[in-house]
């Protein structure tokens, strides 16, 4: 599970070592992030964001619990109730706004996770399953997300869940019953409210779960690193501590420096004043879109706007809506170059660029009304995300001619530093 | 303990008792998981409050021709519509292959009242509310009702035109309980 040179667990008090006898905790936690896990000695700052996530998620966890003892899962109260902890309750605003603006420093921070992973090419062999792990993270995360958006019964929260659970009313003969069973009645109602609160509160423990067996299939191979060249001997890696708890420690300052700003200066720029609006099934608010982090999926959804072959519209917009995320699945196999780090990838790190801008250019048009030109650029968009993964993928990793890869990690970090020491005697 | 060949006893073409017992349990077993499960699925459909058929009357002698009202059964918007003859004729004009889910208006109307278009306030393709009912509101392109949500144009037959809905809106059952009162479940 480790590299053969890392530092073994010797516990000297006599405590520690009858705690390691009856149930060795401390010898994992040593293990797993504490001296006795070696990692690749290069790093830079994208790899902050795993810790990130994990620090994010607590925050919901801690601050989700604590709202739910105020809240209440009822239609009739529910929006009240909210209010009743933004105005009443001790420090209640500070603790609601908190678990807004977590939710979106958590997708922040798992976006920015994902598009490391793909820039770096952390996808690929030996770390497959690591992937896949995380892609099912991120799916429990959206649907964690959509069910606590509905929790406060406002006009966003309604039309939200309306619109959510119609993608299934797109299934073949079965989807308007599948719908109703989700619902539990015939519109978001009681019902529905009750077995959202209900998920809500367990999917996070779920996430938690798989994000142990997330960390438990990287340990495997160990992290990968911005060359993308596994290690090969002991001077590649440092310990985890100090070096990478140090370098974690000061990113989640950075984290939480504009995670309190959001949540003390502008706590509603992410959110729609809309929802402020107890929510009414008779009236749907002038222009619905979801929140922000779901703009880029909404948009390939709204892009379907007509029938073709003999799928209609609202099944095809679904479809895809789901296949953009379910192609993540079958990433590892679509790109087959052998080399991972876009530094040595000339190619792949234009295309990489260009489905950047391709997925703001998406999260852009979700938040537009369904009119020109936003209709078109929502078509190339989409187009545009399917052929990278399906189309340029595939053929880049055949074509492209990689750069001269240095021979280890140790390499490449001393020949960044060569000039230094080169010119540095020569100037003394 | 038994010996080995009373563990043996009774094999036939290899089966043992044992691998019978073994099929048996876990089958049964199995037939319980299922047993247990259907209930906890079948839990999440509404429940019999929610399915309690419920009818809604509607006064429909205040709505002038070329209006329209808002109203809700079972929780869910319903149009009320009173058609004026142009718009009965732009409907009656649209040949039936040019429309996704074909249906005349005839079809959509109760006889001797089809300046009555009742239907649900539902898009069928997301769910949301499509303007055109209140004054003063978007009617989309064909002059019947416009779902802002993702742009379908439904015309004056409440039939889908143009956008992503893939059904006309919805006739509720109803019926006129007499020149001006309509039941609608």
């Amino acid at each position: 599970m480790s590299f053969p040179w890392a530092k073994p667990y010797e516990p000297t008090h006599p405590l520690m070592k009858w705690m390691d006898e009856k149930l060795p905790i401390p010898r994992l936690v040593y293990n797993a992030t504490g001296p006795g896990y070696p990692v690749p000695r290069n790093l830079n700052y994208f790899w902050n964001f795993g810790v990130l996530a994990g620090a994010a998620l607590m925050i919901q966890i801690i601050t989700g619990i604590v709202l739910a003892m105020h809240y209440a899962a009822n239609a009739g109260v529910a929006f009240n109730s909210v209010e009743h902890i933004m105005r009443d309750v001790n420090a209640g605003w500070f603790i609601r706004y908190a678990h807004m603006n977590g939710a979106s420093m958590f997708f922040i921070v798992v976006y920015l996770h994902i598009f490391r992973g793909l820039y770096y090419g952390s996808y690929k062999a030996p770390r497959e399953m690591v992937w896949l792990l995380g892609v099912v993270i991120f799916l429990l995360m959206m649907a964690t997300a959509f069910m606590g958006y509905v929790l406060p019964w406002g006009q966003m929260s309604f039309w939200g869940a309306q619109v959510i659970t119609g993608f299934f009313s797109a299934i073949p003969l079965v989807g308007e019953p599948v719908r109703q069973w989700l619902l539990g009645g015939f519109v978001p109602d009681n019902a529905t409210l009750n077995r959202f609160f209900s998920l809500h509160y367990l999917l996070p423990f779920v996430i938690l779960g798989v994000i142990i067996l997330h960390i438990w299939a990287l340990h495997i191979p160990g992290s990968n690193n911005p060359t993308g060249i596994e290690v090969k001997d002991e001077q590649d890696t440092v310990p985890f501590h100090p070096y990478y708890t140090a370098k974690d420690g000061f990113g989640l300052g950075i984290f939480l420096l504009v995670f309190v700003a959001l949540t003390f200066f502008s706590p509603n720029l992410l959110g729609h004043p809309d929802n402020y609006i107890p929510a009414n099934s008779l009236s749907t608010p002038a222009h619905i879109v979801p929140e922000w982090y779901f703009l880029p999926f909404y948009a390939i959804l709204k892009a379907f706007t007509f029938n073709f072959l003999w799928i209609d519209a609202k099944l095809w917009g679904v479809i895809a809506m789901f296949a953009s995320i379910a192609l993540l699945f079958f990433l590892p196999w679509l790109d087959s170059s052998p080399v991972k780090s876009s530094t040595y990838r000339p190619l792949y790190r234009i295309f990489f660029w260009i489905l950047v801008v391709d997925v703001f250019l998406l999260g852009w048009c979700g938040m537009q009304p369904a009119e020109q030109p936003w209709v078109i650029l929502s078509q190339i968009g989409a187009i545009y995300y399917f052929a990278h993964f399906l189309v340029i993928l595939p053929i880049v990793s055949r074509i492209e001619r990689p750069l001269p890869m240095p021979n280890s990690i140790t390499e490449a970090v001393l020949a960044k530093h060569a000039p230094d020491t080169a010119s540095g005697p020569a100037a003394a | 303990m038994a010996s080995e060949s009373e563990l043996n006893a009774g094999i036939e073409d290899g089966v043992r008792r044992r691998d019978f017992i073994n099929i048996a349990a876990v089958s049964f077993a199995g037939v319980g998981a299922v047993a247990v499960v259907l209930p906890l699925v079948n839990q999440m459909n509404p429940s019999a409050d929610v399915l309690a058929l419920s009818t809604t009357e509607i006064d429909i002698s205040a709505i002038q021709p070329g209006q329209a009202i808002k109203t809700s059964w079972r929780k869910q918007p319903v149009f009320v519509r009173n058609l004026v003859a142009k718009e009965i004729a732009e409907a009656k004009a649209v040949p039936l292959g040019d429309l996704r889910d074909p249906e005349t208006i005839d079809q959509r109307t109760k006889a001797g009242k089809e300046n009555w278009l009742i239907t649900l306030g539902v898009c069928t393709h997301l769910g949301c509310v499509p303007l055109g009912a209140a004054e003063g509101e978007s009617r989309g392109d064909f002059g019947g009702y416009f779902c802002p949500c993702h742009g379908s144009h439904y015309d004056t037959a409440a039939r889908i035109r143009k956008g992503p809905a893939p059904k006309n809106l919805v006739v509720p059952p109803y019926e006129f309980t007499s020149d001006t009162v309509v039941t609608i479940g």
